[in-house]
């Protein structure tokens, strides 16, 4: 008897491991599925493919310089990546990662610029003050959603308007810096963040992305509460049916999400940029989302599609002198990837129910 | 039988990868009749009718339509050779008036207003010979379960069906629609050109509806009978292989002191009608209070206001003397409260999360299962290998998502939690519907083991003979009053069938007590 039970058992979790892999591995053949059909617009473009990726893999990985840049860049979207998976896992869909991410560097920028504090102190209320701002611009609409049933896709998308023109308020105004230019005064040295190696541009919120990673992955697989969101997100009924405070819980989920997209801003700001300016973000807060979908909602998957975006978009300048041809291929690259994707899942579907049959 | 059978389905077999689902398998229907094919869940009937609807691709065996051998490759050959189908889960366009749904699909000759006109006559004219009443102007989301499902079987008349296959159709119906749908299959198959094949797994139905009947099990045909040369024990037997217990033995009731007490309740439904009003019923520690009624007589509002998921308007509900009238199902959780719902794949479960994931919906804050906030897997793990084996769940594993299971298993699974944790009350809402005989025989003998415990039950339930067989009391519900309580003993079902229609019986007050009266108020709280 047992010996059979145990027979189906490891039946199971071979079929069980089989499913990881497939998850893993679909991001990883859209990826390249995206490649395949860009090529296809390189072509008609005109430009060898080959001499094109070439260029852009060059352009993204060519030396510890571009290496190092692409990290850089993917840093913002590991922050706003995890927020937006946080969020969904909880079922609500956070679009409003940018700007909760601009409002986390206005409170950092304040704190960088106005406040005189020793360094680990200074850095540590700066951030403190990032994940606040973020938190309670993230809060709102999770407030809203879980008391009042507002959308809360509508609340953050207009929220992000809010919060963009804030920002620019602020730049134009309050925390101009004196002279010509319209950005603040750069963030004093006490509040930045220190260089991982001398000689690199490489700093410490790769450490701090990384245990956010963790901690994300923690949270939501080993705890109470991740389980308590996980189930509000998969079921609402049945997770008030387990006596759990939905409404409450959602709006703690979102709160969290914006925390993260906070850092998001602030961990750019107080690494890199130093200073706020008008349209201090790229869209990271959007392109969250693709990383969060890319990324299957799971932290090592957004970690991954965070790299992927970042590499594409740095290798995209030396790609466009390379072969000249414009950005936007980038653009379309990203797009397909996310189609791809998509399409994926479908067909995973499929192997799922062959295996289910299977095993059966 | 020198005639030409209307179908022939001959040793059809269809495997998929690692199981036989129909392993040579024999179906005839002739023309004119209500062929009912029973089975278990899992028996391979919906296989068998998806091959014959051109769904899926036999491995082996023929088919002959009217003496004509046929290939069927897909839902359209099925339709033009006049198979129709309706589906359990309707194919309908909710925003879409009922005539639009039908013509959905159809190649339009002339213009869409020219057609439509046109269809709408020709609904009317299918819709009155049949006695399918329908509104071809009404949109299809605003019309009830039974309508839309009148709707299907027009929209397989309309394509020129002439064998149509009905999958489990009466599972969304109230037993009022029941017997306006068996109206409507007797007309259909009146003239004998026409035949049905009816899909069920609930024996009086088959018993009241079919000609003859096709027992399947396991995927092997085992019998066809005429049905009135059979009866309910010989199908129940060749349908599980063994014989089922149709009189449950229990030991007399030991009713003790009153667990659940309710009185004067009213609760709202979805719609903000009030649809419990001013009820009042009271359950002992180690007796089932069964609760009848036609479905959608307050039963499902009552049950979600004792477990905590709907606010009652008025009135009080004590468990163990405590009010908790306005506690929510988190407050409710300390008061060791087992809630079987009546939708387990909405409430009762969370799909997408593994067995062990669901087992512990109720005990994860506490440990074993979570120490300081952080979740214990190995613990959890165990007590779902422990549950699978105590509860018989048939799956794979505890890391399996619930979606995987059958019907039968998912109940288990909410079983299993559920009574796990050795309630003082269990609330049961329809806990056997959809399920086959033997997951309801299963249900019922952990609701009398229960009862043994000392659990106090109240068991809701639309099947008549499920509620004889289980309870010590009977409280009859309609229009969200209580008709009377009666012991099952001391009543006929032709009386409850009045008490469930509305006619309050004599001499049997809402709050009659047990057999032997404890110390207790029987008239409840002043």
């Amino acid at each position: 008897m047992t010996t059979v039970t145990q027979a189906r058992e490891s039946q199971a979790s071979r079929a069980l491991r089989w499913e990881r892999l497939i998850n893993m591995l679909l991001p990883v053949l859209a990826i390249l599925a995206s490649f395949l059909i860009g090529s296809l617009f390189l072509w008609a473009l005109g430009v060898s493919p080959v001499t094109a990726y070439t260029a852009l893999v060059k352009g993204a990985f060519g030396n510890q310089r571009l290496a190092t840049s692409t990290i850089l860049k993917s840093i913002p979207l590991i922050f706003a990546g995890l927020a937006v998976t946080l969020a969904y896992r909880g079922g609500v869909f956070n679009i409003g990662a940018e700007g909760q991410l601009y409002l986390g560097a206005l409170f950092a920028v304040w704190a960088g610029t106005r406040l005189a504090l020793p360094f680990p102190w200074h850095l540590l209320v700066a951030l403190a003050l990032g994940i606040l701002g973020g938190m309670i611009w993230g809060a709102i609409p999770g407030y809203l959603k879980a008391t009042r049933d507002m959308n809360e896709i509508i609340v953050t998308i207009l929220m992000n308007y809010i919060a963009i023109f804030t920002v620019s308020y602020f730049v134009h105004g309050p925390l101009k810096e004196e002279g010509w230019n319209t950005q603040t005064d750069a963030v004093a040295e006490t509040a930045r963040l220190p260089t991982l190696w001398a000689g690199t541009r490489l700093h410490y919120g790769v450490i701090l992305a990384l245990i956010c990673l963790v901690l994300v992955y923690v949270v939501l697989f080993h705890t109470t509460l991740g389980y308590r969101i996980r189930m509000v997100g998969a079921n609402i009924h049945g997770a008030r049916y387990a006596g759990i405070k939905t409404t409450w819980i959602m709006a703690l989920a979102m709160a969290l999400s914006g925390g993260l997209a906070g850092l998001a801003g602030t961990v750019e700001l107080l690494g890199v940029q130093y200073r706020l300016i008008d349209n201090f973000s790229p869209g990271w807060g959007f392109d969250a989302i693709a990383v969060a979908l890319v990324g299957r909602l799971n932290p090592i998957g957004v970690l991954i599609a965070a790299l992927f975006f970042g590499a594409l978009r740095n290798g995209a300048n030396s790609m466009q002198t390379a072969v000249r041809v414009d950005v936007v291929v980038i653009y379309i690259l990203q797009g397909l990837a996310i189609v791809f994707l998509i399409a994926g899942s479908s067909v995973d579907n499929r192997i799922r129910r062959w295996l289910d049959a299977w095993q059966a | 039988m020198g005639e030409t059978p209307f179908l022939r389905m001959e040793e059809i077999v269809k495997t998929f990868p690692g199981v036989v689902a129909n392993d040579r398998v024999n179906l005839e229907v002739r023309h004119g009749e209500i062929h009912a094919l029973l089975g278990e869940n899992g028996a391979g009937k919906s296989t068998l009718m998806n091959v014959l609807y051109g769904l899926y691709q036999p491995n082996g065996g023929r088919i002959l339509l009217e003496g004509r051998p046929v290939a069927i490759h897909s839902p359209e050959e099925a339709i033009r050779l006049g198979i129709g189908m309706v589906h359990q889960h309707f194919m309908l366009v909710p925003p879409l008036t009922v005539t639009e749904n039908v013509i959905l699909g159809l190649p339009g000759a002339r213009g869409i207003l020219l057609d439509q006109a046109e269809a709408r006559q020709r609904i009317q004219e299918i819709a009155d010979s049949y006695g399918l009443e329908v509104d071809p102007d009404a949109p299809v989301g605003t019309l009830s379960v039974g309508v839309q499902q009148r709707v299907e079987i027009i929209k397989a008349l309309y394509r020129g069906a002439r064998l149509l296959i009905l999958d489990e159709p009466t599972a969304v119906l109230t037993p009022q629609e029941i017997q306006g749908l068996f109206t409507v299959m007797r007309r259909l198959v009146a003239d004998g050109r026409n035949a049905i094949v009816f899909i069920s797994h609930k024996l009086d139905e088959v018993m009241a509806i079919s000609d003859r009947v096709t027992v399947l099990r396991n995927g092997k045909d085992v019998a066809t009978l005429e049905t009135q040369a059979t009866n309910k024990a010989e199908l129940a037997r060749l349908m599980v292989g063994r014989e089922v217990l149709f009189r449950i033995e229990k030991p007399p009731a030991e009713p003790g002191p009153v667990v659940l007490e309710i009185q004067d309740l009213v609760v709202r439904d979805d719609r903000d009608v009030p649809a419990v009003r001013g009820l009042s019923l009271e359950v002992r520690r180690g007796e089932i209070l069964g609760l009848a009624g036609v479905d959608g007589n307050g039963q499902r509002e009552l049950a979600e206001a004792i477990a905590g998921l709907r606010i009652p308007e008025a009135g009080t509900i004590r468990i163990q003397g405590q009010d908790v009238t306005r506690m929510d199902a988190g407050d409710l959780l300390r008061f060791n409260l087992a809630y079987i719902p009546e939708d387990r794949q909405r409430e009762g479960l969370v799909l997408d999360f593994t067995l062990s994931e669901n087992f512990i919906a109720k005990r994860f804050r506490r440990p074993p299962f979570s120490v300081r906030g952080f979740l214990r897997h190995p613990a959890i793990l165990d007590f779902a290998r422990r549950l699978i084996r105590r509860f018989d769940v048939r799956a794979p594993g505890p890391e399996v998502e619930a979606r995987k299971l059958s019907g039968g298993n998912q109940q288990k699974v909410v079983l299993a939690r559920e009574l796990s944790q050795e309630p003082d009350l269990i609330i049961s809402a329809q806990a056997t519907r959809g399920l086959d005989v033997g997951a309801a025989e299963f249900v019922e003998q952990q609701m009398l083991a229960q009862r043994a415990r000392g659990a106090a039950v109240l068991y809701i339930s639309n099947e008549l003979e499920e509620i004889f067989n289980l309870s010590d009391r009977i409280a009859v519900i309609h229009r969200g009053e209580i008709m009377g309580v009666v012991r099952p003993d001391q009543v006929t079902p032709e009386e409850l069938g009045l008490m469930m229609a509305g006619i309050r019986r004599e001499g049997a007050p809402a709050t009659e007590s047990p057999a032997e009266p404890v110390s207790s108020n029987p008239g409840g709280h002043p």
